[in-house]
């Protein structure tokens, strides 16, 4: 029995596609598996529309739209940015279970882990983004824009959550459990997505909030997904950049996410081993 | 021939109360088709070797190669030749057993039919067949522990490296999985394994090299190895601690080496060469001198005696107080 004579040498390119894709594999799986994972990405969606639309539709007022309109975006952009600290729990998780060690020590592609993690994410993201449209538009919300925008709309906040993916699984990789990241995504994002424009027209805060709200990077992704949608309403929009062009800045966004922090992770991954 | 050769691998961590040598210079070298097993206690480094030869930690300084490949240089052509089975079983819960294999074969880029059909063999070498298709949540360390080595044969391995592969595990699954192990090493794969018992050292290994504090402080066979500390330990306990300096004679007359005292000075014990023989005339004398026992014997020599012998000091620190808490006891 000689198994390791026929062991082939891949090309990098089929490699990396084949280990990403085993991984991706290996991560859905787990998904299926979990009922926990399940009903966090399929529950939690659904309650928050809910919640949010029937509690404070009558006390929020915006300006040329109703409120269920203009919170649908806000759910979106605040859903896909808890979603992509999944990456970062899971590669604690991962690292303290050891099975990293298993993968690094098999001659697969160096990024196939990371590849893998941030793809099972987007497919999750997306579940959870379906979930919040089909029951956004059973509480009255109606895209007003055509297919074109629609569907750039969610192919922006997709990307910007597996962008944002790869941030979270370089703090994974950099935790010492996978409790710091909930704890920390808790302590960081909670503010960074509600001082921001998703829930409130961003001019009815005191002024500092006001000003950090319009400088929040999530005010932008919320901006950009509303225009998309064609749910804007008639309120003007803050007279800064990045939120006169929030498709703009998005992306560029999503760029700088992508360009800094995916070969950070391969970097951190060729070093990491648990205890 | 050597299939692992190591000079001067060196890992120093830092911690809060300064930095903390692993490794401090570490030579080895494994023959082809060998056992080798490095013994020691915990914090010795044991762990460290072994992450630094399947590319898992960068050593700080000094050369490693395996099968005559620079483990630093070139990684990923050390990871086709080898098989790691870690001190943790290193497997997703959530997978079966059967995905699990078929997931590191597919990362060996052997091809799914090929990955499969070795997952299966693996199963039924490993008994696992029942559990093959369950998840891992459910199954026993002992199981985990099966899985997670069969995840090391998935290639049949020039080399396999066991870090403490039975530490947890019942009798029953230690002895099994010893008989894996000597199987593979009649098929010629080359073994490096640690492990903080002598008895598994002494079951699997043709070589043993003993490390503390992140260097070598002995090497060779089992045999070798106890024969430095001599083949029994004699032991007494005195009812009364008055005797101690005329028990302390009699042992050192018969003994081979300088018998140890503990603090009470009730408890002697001394290591010996021929031990019915020693221990009739320990008996003997000590009756003459009418000298009462509250008990005597002999035993084989452990881990913490090849320890005490060559470094001064007990294997580890848990065994020495659980040692002091039995004197306690027998006081």
């Amino acid at each position: 029995m000689s198994v390791a004579a026929t062991l082939p040498t891949w090309n990098p390119l089929s490699m990396w596609y084949s280990d990403g894709w085993t991984v991706t594999k290996r991560n859905l799986i787990k998904i299926k598996r979990s009922p926990d994972m399940l009903v966090f990405a399929v529950i939690q969606p659904i309650m928050f529309v809910l919640l949010f639309s029937q509690v404070y539709a009558g006390a929020i007022s915006v300006q040329g739209t109703d409120y269920v309109q203009f919170l649908m975006a806000g759910i979106f952009a605040q859903t896909v940015v808890f979603g992509s600290t999944f990456s970062g729990s899971a590669m604690a998780q991962d690292l303290k279970e050891g099975i990293i060690d298993r993968f690094r020590s098999l001659p697969m592609s160096s990024s196939a882990v990371l590849i893998g993690r941030t793809n099972s994410d987007l497919v999750l993201n997306t579940i959870s983004m379906v979930i919040m449209m089909a029951t956004g538009v059973a509480v009255g919300w109606r895209v007003n824009s055509s297919v074109a925008e629609f569907l750039a709309g969610i192919g922006l906040l997709l990307l910007f959550s597996y962008a944002f993916s790869w941030v979270m699984a370089l703090l994974g990789m950099s935790v010492k459990s996978p409790e710091v990241i909930n704890n920390a995504s808790f302590l960081i994002l909670f503010p960074l997505t509600f001082v921001s424009n998703a829930f409130v027209p961003s001019d009815t805060l005191p002024t500092p909030l006001r000003i950090f709200a319009e400088w929040n990077p999530v005010s932008s992704l919320v901006q950009a997904a509303r225009q998309l949608f064609g749910n804007e309403g008639t309120a003007p929009v803050p007279d800064i950049w990045t939120m006169q062009n929030p498709i703009a800045t998005v992306l560029i966004g999503i760029s700088v996410m992508l360009l800094v922090f995916v070969p950070l992770c391969i970097r951190k991954f060729a070093s990491i081993s648990s205890r | 021939m050597t299939i692992i050769e190591a000079r001067g691998l060196t890992k120093t961590y830092r911690s809060k109360s300064g930095p903390v040598h692993a490794l401090a210079g570490l030579d080895l070298s494994v023959p082809r088709g060998s056992v080798k097993a490095l013994l020691g206690p915990n914090g010795a480094g044991k762990t460290t070797v072994v992450k630094m030869l399947t590319t898992l930690i960068r050593p700080d300084a000094g050369t490693a190669f395996v099968d005559g490949i620079d483990v630093v240089a070139d990684p990923k052509a050390v990871r086709r030749l080898i098989g790691v089975s870690g001190q943790y079983a290193a497997v997703d819960e959530n997978l079966t057993g059967f995905e699990n294999l078929e997931m590191v074969g597919r990362l060996y880029h052997l091809g799914g039919a090929l990955a499969r059909r070795r997952a299966q063999e693996l199963i039924d070498l490993f008994e696992l067949t029942a559990a093959g298709n369950r998840p891992v949540k459910g199954f026993s360390g002992g199981m985990r522990r099966r899985i997670d080595l069969a995840g090391a044969l998935v290639i049949n391995p020039k080399v396999l490296f066991l870090d403490e592969p039975t530490t947890g595990l019942d009798p029953r699954s230690r002895i099994a999985l010893w008989q894996v192990i000597k199987r593979l090493v009649a098929d010629g794969t080359t073994v490096l394994l640690t492990t903080q018992y002598l008895e598994e050292a002494d079951q699997l290994a043709d070589d043993i090299v003993v490390i503390d504090d992140g260097r070598v402080i002995a090497e060779g066979t089992s045999d070798q190895l106890k024969a430095q500390i001599g083949g029994h330990r004699l032991e007494i306990a005195l009812v009364d601690a008055a005797d101690s300096g005329a028990a302390r004679s009699i042992l050192a007359r018969f003994g081979d080496g300088e018998p140890i005292v503990t603090t009470d000075g009730r408890g002697l014990e001394v290591a010996v060469v021929d031990g019915p023989l020693a221990l009739q005339h320990v008996l003997a004398a000590l009756s003459e001198a009418t000298i009462r026992l509250h008990d005597a014997g002999m035993r084989r020599p452990t881990l913490d005696d090849v320890f005490l012998r060559l470094t001064g000091h007990k294997a580890d620190k848990a065994a020495q107080q659980a040692e002091d808490a039995e004197l306690e006891t027998v006081k």
